[in-house]
């Protein structure tokens, strides 16, 4: 099942770099004809019930009012393979596919949906790096040197670890100018996230590198004359990875729901920069809601991404 | 039982008492002064509505925002001892009673997801960690499923579920009057909020449970017990469950951070006016007071956590009070 989630997310990831080539649109375009409009199934079946190649009925307006579409028998278009750039898109650039539907501005919410995989999983996979580093370095010098610095790194550790790791996101970033660049707003997002889910990791690597350095190959190198750096990097945090392995798994998702939170209340990634939150932001009225439910499918799409670490970490962790 | 200053678990309280004051003072002075250093203040937006250069002057004076930032905080917080928390810039109103107002929403939001939550997750985590079969492998699934909605994700579902099947509850209208059902009509409204934030909750708690209690059957202990001719059920349901409880309730200590953060989410999606939301109407607006009186509450809320896990541990485990 390790193999089942970790494989799931490296397609996720995947799927985020190959975004423009992948998705049938591009994803800022607004295609004001076809706002809300709901998913095209790709079908191969004729009305006669003979095999035609993979075609769509595309969507066609019937209420403008209530935004309520209904296939266009008359009008099939068929879908064809590696043209304009992209894996399969319409054949015919006048009517585009939407296998997600469209937002309210017409976008194509598939395409969003891709390219949104970018800045989800990459600020979330960026963050937990630093975390696992952060978090290494502290534990593994509390419980190396041991004495008053650990007891304050441990101190300081406790009281990050118990506070409500929303909260603090906000609080920081909320403190930051509202407005930034997508690239500072990257950087700032990841430091911010690295910044509060360090403390589960520092805990574990204490303990473990605590218990190692008291074991005769520590003891051993250090009577060789190996410094201190060198018997904490290349001796004790090996005996840590398995237990990183693991803490990386949980912080994965928890990242990726405190980026999706962040933008959904706007202080996240702005548009036209797609993220999962600032998607579910467009989802989030009532009338959306329940009228136009792909919109939810950045909702889906951050449960199937924290299903699949689950997954993974339900063998990967011993005690399991 | 005569209990001493020295007792051990007297000098353990105290000594966990003393973090808890600790970490409020902390917060609320980090927040303070997170929310003074930020750019901008909370007259800021009145420039957007054309407000003139002495306008704002005598504004910023009014709020004390043209002092230097150290000074400020001296003012703060020996108003702060005497437990006055200020105004709100941005509400007009004392912020101990604004975030008293919200923080009680809040709380009872979270209470009423950790009950359940607790409710449904330990049983199922003794019945999935003692057995095996087709059962556990059910639960062990269902709790999965239940890690992968996060509160974000399950509130904006609920909401969609809700507002297709037509039970979204709005306020109600035709109130009878008396406390039972005003009781009631409250319970009606906590339903959908609740149920986003303890299922989640509910599945971790399950998944930790049938790790103790399967650890905990292990122990030689229960072996001995087992071996005096103790019946299988009261061995899993009295001895393995209380020896299970300990590393249960450590996590309890942290559940308060997660239950805030997750509560959080569920303000914001299903409009709940809780402490998280007026934080973060708090810290867009620039509302020194009101930002460091929401930090206040929310670390209230963990040392409160905190501190209810430490002395559960030491009702649970023997080792814990004794000070072992």
């Amino acid at each position: 099942m390790r193999r089942t989630g970790l494989g799931v997310l490296v397609c996720l990831a995947l799927a985020g770099l190959l975004a423009p080539w992948l998705a049938p649109n591009p994803p800022t375009v607004q295609y004001r004809d076809y706002v809300w409009s709901p998913p095209a199934r790709p079908r191969i079946l004729g009305p006669d019930g003979s095999p035609q190649g993979l075609f769509i009925y595309p969507p066609r307006l019937v209420d403008r009012i209530e935004r309520r579409y209904e296939p266009d028998v008359t009008k099939p278009t068929s879908l064809a393979w590696f043209t304009r750039g992209r894996l399969l898109t319409s054949a015919d650039p006048s009517v585009p596919w939407f296998p997600l539907g469209t937002d309210a501005l017409g976008r194509d919410v598939a395409a969003r949906l891709l390219l949104g995989a970018r800045a989800s999983i990459g600020v979330a996979f960026l963050a937990t790096l630093g975390a696992l580093l952060l978090g290494a370095v502290i534990g593994g010098v509390a419980g190396y040197v041991g004495g008053a610095v650990d007891e304050v790194l441990m101190r300081a550790t406790e009281v990050v670890l118990v506070l409500p790791v929303l909260y603090v996101v906000l609080a920081l970033r909320a403190s930051l100018p509202l407005v930034l660049p997508p690239f500072t707003l990257f950087v700032i997002l990841v430091v911010v996230l690295a910044l509060v889910g360090w403390p589960t990791v520092a805990r574990g690597v204490r303990g473990i590198v605590a218990n190692e350095a008291a074991r005769e190959y520590a003891v051993a190198a250090r009577a060789s004359g190996a410094g201190p750096w060198r018997i904490l990097w290349r001796h004790l945090l090996p005996a840590s990875f398995s237990f990183l392995g693991t803490q990386a798994l949980l912080l994965v998702p928890a990242f990726i729901v405190a980026e999706a939170t962040l933008s959904y209340v706007g202080l996240g990634f702005a548009p036209p920069v797609p993220s999962w939150g600032n998607m579910l932001q467009d989802a989030a009225n009532a009338r959306a809601i329940s009228e136009f439910p792909w919109m939810l499918a950045p909702a889906l799409a951050i449960a199937v991404v924290v299903f699949a670490l689950n997954l993974a970490i339900e063998r990967g962790d011993p005690l399991a | 039982m005569a209990v001493s200053v020295t007792h051990p678990l007297v000098r353990y309280m105290a000594r966990r008492a003393v973090f808890a004051a600790m970490l409020v003072v902390l917060v609320s002075s980090g927040a303070m002064l997170l929310a003074r250093v930020a750019p901008g203040d909370f007259t800021s937006e009145m420039l957007t509505e054309g407000a003139s250069r002495t306008t704002m002057a005598r504004e910023r004076e009014r709020l004390g925002l043209d002092r230097s930032i150290a000074s400020s905080y001296v003012e703060w917080a020996r108003r702060t001892s005497r437990l006055d928390f200020g105004e709100s810039f941005k509400f007009g109103r004392p912020v101990g009673a604004l975030v008293a107002e919200r923080a009680g929403n809040t709380a009872a939001l979270a209470l009423a997801a950790l009950v359940v939550a607790t409710v449904i997750g330990l049983p199922l985590g003794v019945v999935a960690g003692t057995r095996s079969g087709v059962v556990p492998s059910i639960i062990r699934a269902a709790s999965i499923v239940g890690l992968s909605l996060p509160p974000l994700v399950l509130a904006i579902l609920l909401s969609w579920a809700a507002a297709r099947a037509g039970w979204w509850p709005g306020a109600s209208t035709t109130n009878p009057g008396g406390i039972l059902w005003w009781s009631l009509d409250r319970a009606r409204l906590l339903v959908l909020p609740v149920c986003a934030l303890a299922i989640p909750v509910a599945a971790t708690l399950e998944r930790l449970q049938a790790r103790a209690i399967r650890d905990a059957l292990d122990e030689p202990c229960l072996l001995a017990a087992s071996a005096r001719g103790i019946p299988i059920a009261r061995l899993r349901w009295r001895h393995a469950l209380r020896l299970s409880l300990t590393p249960v309730l450590s996590v309890y200590g942290l559940m308060a951070g997660s239950l805030l953060s997750g509560s959080f989410a569920v303000e914001v999606v299903m409009a709940w006016p809780g402490l998280g939301r007026l934080m973060y109407e708090a810290l867009l607006a620039r509302d020194v007071n009101l930002v460091a009186g929401c930090a206040a509450a929310g670390a209230v809320f963990v040392a409160a956590g905190t501190l209810a896990s430490d002395i559960a541990a030491a009702w649970a485990d023997p080792r814990v009070r004794e000070g072992a």
